[in-house]
C-alpha cells in the first residue's frame, strides 16, 4: 500500500508540474495583453498619462482625449483584442482537431470564401459596411460547410477536410484576384482594405459584430475542449473512449467557423493570427492542458502588437493584417529551424 | 506509388497505342488554334481566317484574326509548359496533387518580380524572367523543406498544405511591399491573374529558348523517372542516381514553371489536370505522356483562352480564371477518389 | 466477471463493400480471444465493429444482451476497451497525461481530478511496468515501451472487456512476448475479457483460450487452439500447406509451414502439386 501511495504521489506530482507552469505562463499572458492594451490607448499622436486615459476609462471627460482615446483608440483596440481572440481560438481548434499545426482555418479555405463574398459585394454590388460584412459571415459558413460535406464520407476525414479546402481555396482565390483586377480605382481601394485586414474604420458596432459570438461560442468551444484533446489520440481511440466523434467533429467546425468568419467579417482578414496563435502558445505552455485559452491570448497579443506596429513603426501606416502577414514566411522559416533541431514531428 | 506500378504493369498488358493519341492530340490542338484565332468579340469564319493568314489583307477581320495570333502562339507555349513542368513535378515528389499553382511555385516568381519591379526598377521582359526564375526555384525549396517536416516525409497532403501556406505568405509578402507604391501596384494587379491577353511575340520569343531548355532537361529524365515511380531504393538498386534526377528534372520543371509565369502571370491546375487526363489516355510512361501532355496542355490553354473570351463578351474572363473554374473540380476528384488510401 | 460481448448476424462493411458478413461470435467472458485470419478476411474489421466504430449495416453487437450503439457511448466507453492498431501519440504528450485520458469515460464535464483517479492511473503505470518513465514523452520511447503504455491507457479505462487489433506489430520477438504476457497477467488478475487480432499463428495458439479462425468474413473456425490450428483449417484458411506439431515448451499446437523447398522428403514439390487452394496467391505465411 505504501509503495501504492508513493505511486500515486508521483502521478501527482507529474501531472501538476505542467499545469502549474501553464497557469503561471496563462497569467503572464494576461499581464502582458492589459499592459498593450493600455499602452494601445495612451500611445498615439497625442500620447495621454495613464491618468487621463484611466479617467476617460471610468466615464470622466477629459478635453481631447475624450474622443481620442475613447471614441477613437477605445474600440479599435477592444475589436484587435476579441478578433485576436477569435481568430487564435478558430485555429488551435482546427489544428489540433485535424493534427496538423498548418492546418488553419485561412490556410483550407474558410476565410478565403468570407474574401471571395465580401470582394463581390464590394466590387459587383457597390455594397458597404454590413452588408459586405454579412456577406463574408454567410459565405464563410457556407464555403466550411461545402468541404465538409464534400470531405466527410468514408475515412480519414480530416486529411480530406484539408485537400478539399485547399482545392476550394485555390479556387476562390482566383476570383478574388479576378475580381481585384475589374474593380474600378474607388472600389480597388475599398477591396485593398478589407483584403488586408483593417482596423481602422473600428467602431463599436464591429465590435458588437464579433463580441457578441465571441461571447457565445467561445464558452461553448470551452467545453468541448477535452473532447478535442482526446481527439488529438485518433479517431478511433478517441471513440473507444466514448467521445462521439462525428457530432463532436461537426460541433468544432461549426463554432470554430463561426469565430473565424465572425472575425473576418468584423475587420477582414488578418492573416497568419489562426495560424501562428496555437503553435506559438504550446510552445509557451508545454503540451499539457488546454491550447484554449493560452491561443485566444497569443492571438489577441498579436493582432493588439501588430497593429501597433503597422501604425507607428514605419514610414507608412501599415494595416494590421500587412504586418502578420508578413511575419507568415518567417514564422514557417522558424518551424523549419526548429523541427530541423528537435527532431521532432511538426 | 502503388498505382504508378499498377499502371506500368498494366501497360505491358494492354496496348494503349499513345502513337494515335498523340495524332489526335495534335488535331484537337489544330482546331484549338482555328477556334482561338476565329472567336473573340468578333466571331469570323474559317475562310477569313485562311485569307487573314495568307494574304495581306487589309480589313477589319483580318486585323482582328492577327491580333489573335500572339496570344493564341503564347497559350500553346505557356500551356504545353505547365503541362510538362507537372507531369515531372509529380513524379518528382511521387504526388499526385503536385501542381506549379498548388505547390506555390507561381507565388515565388510573382514575389520576385514585385520586388524587382519596387526595388531594383525591373521593366522589360528579360529582368522579369530572371526574377521569376529565382523567385521559382526559391519557392520550390521552400515549399518541399516545409513540407517534408515531421514524420513520414513530403506526403501530398504535407505538400499540399505547404504549398498553400507558403503561397499565403508569399502573397501577402507581395502587398506588403505594394502597398504603398501605387503606381507599381497598378501595373502589378494585372499580374496576379495569369493572362495570355497581354501577349507580345517579341516577349514569347524571347523565353522561348529558355523553355526549350527546361524541355529538353524534362525529356532527357523520362527514363530515369519511370524507374523513380518504382520507389527511390527500388530505383537506385536499378542504378538510377537518385537525387540526382530528382534534381535534374525538378531544375528543368522550376525553369518552365519560372518563364512561363514571367510570361502569363500564375496560371493554375493546368499542370495538374493535364498530366492525370494523359495517364488516363497513353499510360504511365514517361516517354509517351511528357509529348502527349504537352500537346494537351497546349490545347487546354488555347480553349480555355477561347472559354474566357466567348463567356466574358464583351470583355474577357482571364484565362487564370478559367483554368481555376476547371482545374478545382478536377483537384477535388483526385483528392475524393483517393479517399480509401490515407493521404 | 459476467460481462459478455456478442455479435448476431453482424454485417460490416465501407461504402458499398461488404467486408464481413452476417458473422455471429460469442467472446467468452474472463477468457482471452484471438482472431486470425489471411490479411483482408476482415478480422480488423469484425473488432472495429464490435467496437462500435463500424455501424453495422445488419445484425447487432450485444454487450451483456444491450444493443452498443443504442447505449450512450460514453457508457459503453466504461466498460469496453479498445486499442487500435499503432496509435500514434499527440506531440510532447507525457506518459501519465496519456494514460489518464483513460479516465475521460469516468469523469463528467466539471469534475476535478480527484486522489483516486491518481491512484488508478499509478496502478496502471505500475502493472505495465512503465512507472518509472512517468514523466517521459512518450515520442522519445522505445516501441515497446510505448506498446506499454497503451495498454496503461487502456488499463486506467477500467473496462471489463478490451479489444486490441494486433497490439504486437512493428515490436521484435521479445517485445511480442513481453506484451502478450502482460496482456496474460491482466487477464488473470483482474478478470478481463481480451480479444484480440494476432499475425502470429503461433503466438496466437500459444495464448489464446479460445481461437477464431475468420475467412472472407465469416468465422471459419472457433474453439481451442488444437480445435482450430488443424492441417485442414491451416489449408483453407490461409491457403498454406503446413504441418502441425505440439510445441515441447507448452504443448499447444504449433504451424510449421511446408513452402515448396527445403522440406525433408518433399524436395522439388512443384507449385501445381501443392494443394490448390484458390487463395494461395495472396498468402503471407506467419513468421
Amino acid at each position: 500500500m505504501s509503495a501504492n501511495r508513493t505511486a500515486s504521489e508521483t502521478v501527482r506530482a507529474v501531472r501538476l508540474r505542467g499545469a502549474r507552469r501553464a497557469r503561471l505562463i496563462v497569467a503572464g499572458l494576461a499581464i502582458a495583453l492589459v499592459a498593450l492594451f493600455a499602452g494601445s490607448l495612451a500611445f498615439g499622436d497625442p500620447v495621454y498619462s495613464p491618468a487621463d486615459v484611466w479617467r476617460v476609462l471610468t466615464g470622466q471627460f477629459v478635453p481631447g482625449a475624450s474622443f481620442i482615446v475613447g471614441e477613437l483608440r477605445l474600440p479599435r483596440s477592444v475589436l484587435a483584442v476579441v478578433a485576436g481572440a477569435c481568430f487564435g481560438l478558430a485555429g488551435v481548434t482546427f489544428q489540433t482537431m485535424l493534427r496538423n499545426p498548418l492546418a488553419s482555418p485561412d490556410i483550407i479555405g474558410i476565410t478565403n470564401g468570407a474574401n471571395a463574398a465580401a470582394l463581390f459585394a464590394i466590387v459587383v454590388l457597390g455594397a458597404s459596411g454590413l452588408v459586405v460584412s454579412l456577406g463574408a459571415v454567410v459565405a464563410g459558413v457556407a464555403t466550411a460547410a461545402l468541404i465538409y460535406a464534400l470531405a466527410s464520407s468514408g475515412a480519414a476525414v480530416g486529411a480530406r477536410l484539408i485537400l478539399v479546402g485547399i482545392g476550394i481555396a485555390a479556387m476562390l482565390n482566383s476570383v478574388t484576384a479576378y475580381l481585384l483586377v475589374y474593380a474600378n480605382e474607388f472600389d480597388l481601394q475599398r477591396a485593398m482594405r478589407w483584403l488586408n485586414g483593417s482596423l481602422n474604420l473600428a467602431t463599436w458596432d464591429g465590435v458588437a459584430l464579433v463580441a457578441v459570438p465571441f461571447v457565445v461560442l467561445a464558452p461553448a468551444l470551452l467545453l468541448l475542449s477535452r473532447r478535442l484533446s482526446l481527439l488529438r489520440l485518433g479517431e478511433d481511440l478517441a471513440a473507444g473512449l466514448g467521445v462521439p466523434i462525428e457530432p463532436t467533429r461537426r460541433l468544432l467546425v461549426l463554432v470554430a467557423v463561426g469565430l473565424a468568419a465572425f472575425a473576418t467579417a468584423a475587420t477582414g482578414p488578418i492573416l497568419f493570427v489562426a495560424f501562428m496563435a496555437g503553435p506559438i502558445a504550446t510552445r509557451l505552455v508545454g503540451h499539457r492542458g488546454s491550447p484554449m485559452v493560452p491561443s485566444a491570448l497569443v492571438g489577441a497579443l498579436l493582432v493588439l502588437a501588430a497593429d501597433l506596429l503597422g501604425q507607428y513603426a514605419f514610414g507608412t501606416r501599415y494595416p494590421v493584417g500587412v504586418v502578420t502577414g508578413a511575419l507568415g514566411a518567417p514564422f514557417l522559416i522558424y518551424l523549419l529551424i526548429r523541427t530541423q533541431r528537435t527532431g521532432g514531428s511538426l | 506509388m502503388t498505382t504508378t506500378l499498377e499502371a506500368i504493369v498494366g501497360d505491358a498488358v494492354k496496348t494503349r497505342r499513345p502513337p494515335w493519341w498523340l495524332l489526335l492530340g495534335l488535331l484537337a490542338l489544330v482546331a484549338a488554334v482555328f477556334l482561338s484565332v476565329a472567336f473573340g468579340a468578333r466571331v469570323v469564319s474559317l475562310g477569313e481566317v485562311w485569307t487573314a493568314l495568307t494574304t495581306d489583307s487589309e480589313s477589319v477581320t483580318s486585323a482582328a484574326v492577327r491580333s489573335r495570333v500572339p496570344r493564341t502562339i503564347l497559350a500553346i507555349v505557356v500551356g504545353a509548359a505547365l503541362a510538362v513542368a507537372g507531369v515531372v513535378l509529380q513524379a518528382v515528389t511521387r504526388n499526385p496533387l503536385a501542381d506549379p499553382f498548388i505547390l506555390g511555385i507561381n507565388s515565388g516568381a510573382s514575389l520576385l518580380v514585385v520586388i524587382g519591379i519596387a526595388f531594383f526598377g525591373a521593366a522589360t521582359m528579360p529582368l522579369y524572367i530572371v526574377f521569376a526564375l529565382a523567385g521559382a526555384a526559391l519557392a520550390a525549396v521552400f515549399v518541399y523543406a516545409v513540407g517534408s517536416l515531421g514524420v513520414g516525409g513530403p506526403t501530398p497532403l504535407k505538400l499540399a498544405l505547404a504549398g498553400a501556406i507558403t503561397t499565403a505568405a508569399f502573397t501577402s509578402l507581395s502587398s506588403a511591399i505594394l502597398l504603398p507604391r501605387i503606381d507599381v501596384m497598378r501595373v502589378f494587379r494585372f499580374w496576379q491573374v495569369g493572362s495570355v491577353g497581354r501577349a507580345e511575340n517579341s516577349d514569347t520569343l524571347l523565353v522561348l529558348p529558355i523553355l526549350l531548355v527546361g524541355t529538353v532537361i524534362c525529356a532527357l529524365s523520362a527514363r530515369s523517372l519511370n524507374i523513380l515511380a518504382l520507389g527511390d531504393e527500388a530505383a537506385a538498386g536499378l542504378g538510377v542516381h537518385v537525387t540526382r534526377v530528382r534534381l535534374g528534372a525538378a531544375g528543368g520543371a522550376i525553369i518552365l514553371c519560372g518563364a512561363a509565369t514571367a510570361l502569363a502571370g500564375p496560371i493554375g491546375f493546368v499542370g495538374l489536370i493535364v498530366p492525370h487526363l494523359c495517364r488516363q489516355l497513353v499510360g504511365a510512361d514517361h516517354r509517351w505522356l511528357l509529348p502527349m501532355s504537352a500537346i494537351a496542355g497546349a490545347t487546354l490553354l488555347t480553349l480555355a483562352d477561347v472559354v474566357g473570351r466567348v463567356l466574358g463578351r464583351p470583355d474577357e474572363i482571364d484565362v487564370g480564371v478559367v483554368t481555376a473554374l476547371i482545374g478545382a473540380p478536377v483537384f477535388l476528384w483526385v483528392v475524393l477518389r483517393r479517399s480509401g488510401s490515407r493521404a | 466477471m459476467t460481462t459478455t460481448l456478442t455479435t448476431e448476424a453482424l454485417t460490416l462493411g465501407y461504402g458499398d463493400r461488404t467486408i464481413v458478413s452476417d458473422l455471429s461470435l460469442s467472446l467468452p467472458a474472463g477468457k482471452i480471444t484471438t482472431i486470425v485470419g489471411a490479411n483482408a478476411c476482415g478480422k480488423s474489421t469484425l473488432l472495429r465493429g464490435m467496437a462500435r466504430l463500424l455501424t453495422p449495416a445488419h445484425g447487432r453487437v450485444l454487450l451483456d444482451g444491450h444493443d452498443i450503439h443504442s447505449m450512450p457511448t460514453k457508457q459503453v466507453a466504461r466498460r469496453l476497451g479498445l486499442l487500435p492498431q499503432s496509435p500514434i501519440a499527440p506531440e510532447g504528450i507525457t506518459v501519465t497525461e496519456l494514460v489518464a485520458q483513460g479516465r475521460h469515460p469516468h469523469r463528467r464535464t466539471f469534475a476535478r481530478w480527484t486522489a483516486a483517479e491518481d491512484e488508478i492511473i499509478a496502478d496502471a503505470l505500475e502493472a505495465t511496468g512503465v512507472l518509472d518513465l512517468a514523466d517521459r514523452v512518450v515520442d522519445e520511447l522505445s516501441g515497446g515501451q510505448r506498446q506499454r503504455v497503451w495498454i496503461a491507457l487502456a488499463l486506467a479505462q477500467q473496462t471489463e472487456v478490451l479489444l486490441l487489433d494486433e497490439p504486437t506489430t512493428f515490436l521484435d520477438v521479445c517485445h511480442q512476448v513481453e506484451v502478450l504476457d502482460l496482456l496474460t497477467d491482466l487477464n488473470r488478475s483482474r478478470g478481463t475479457t481480451i480479444a484480440m487480432v494476432l499475425h502470429d499463428l503461433n503466438l496466437a495458439a500459444r495464448y489464446a483460450d479460445h481461437l477464431v479462425a475468420v475467412r472472407e468474413g465469416t468465422v471459419h473456425a472457433q474453439g481451442t487452439a488444437e480445435e482450430v490450428l488443424t492441417e485442414h483449417h491451416v489449408a483453407a484458411v490461409f491457403g498454406l500447406d503446413a504441418r502441425i506439431i505440439e510445441d515441447p515448451t507448452t504443448g499447444r499446437p504449433m504451424v510449421l509451414p511446408l513452402g515448396r523447398h527445403h522440406v525433408r522428403g518433399l524436395r522439388d514439390v512443384s507449385p501445381v502439386n501443392r494443394g490448390n487452394h484458390h487463395d494461395a496467391g495472396k498468402v503471407s505465411p506467419a513468421s
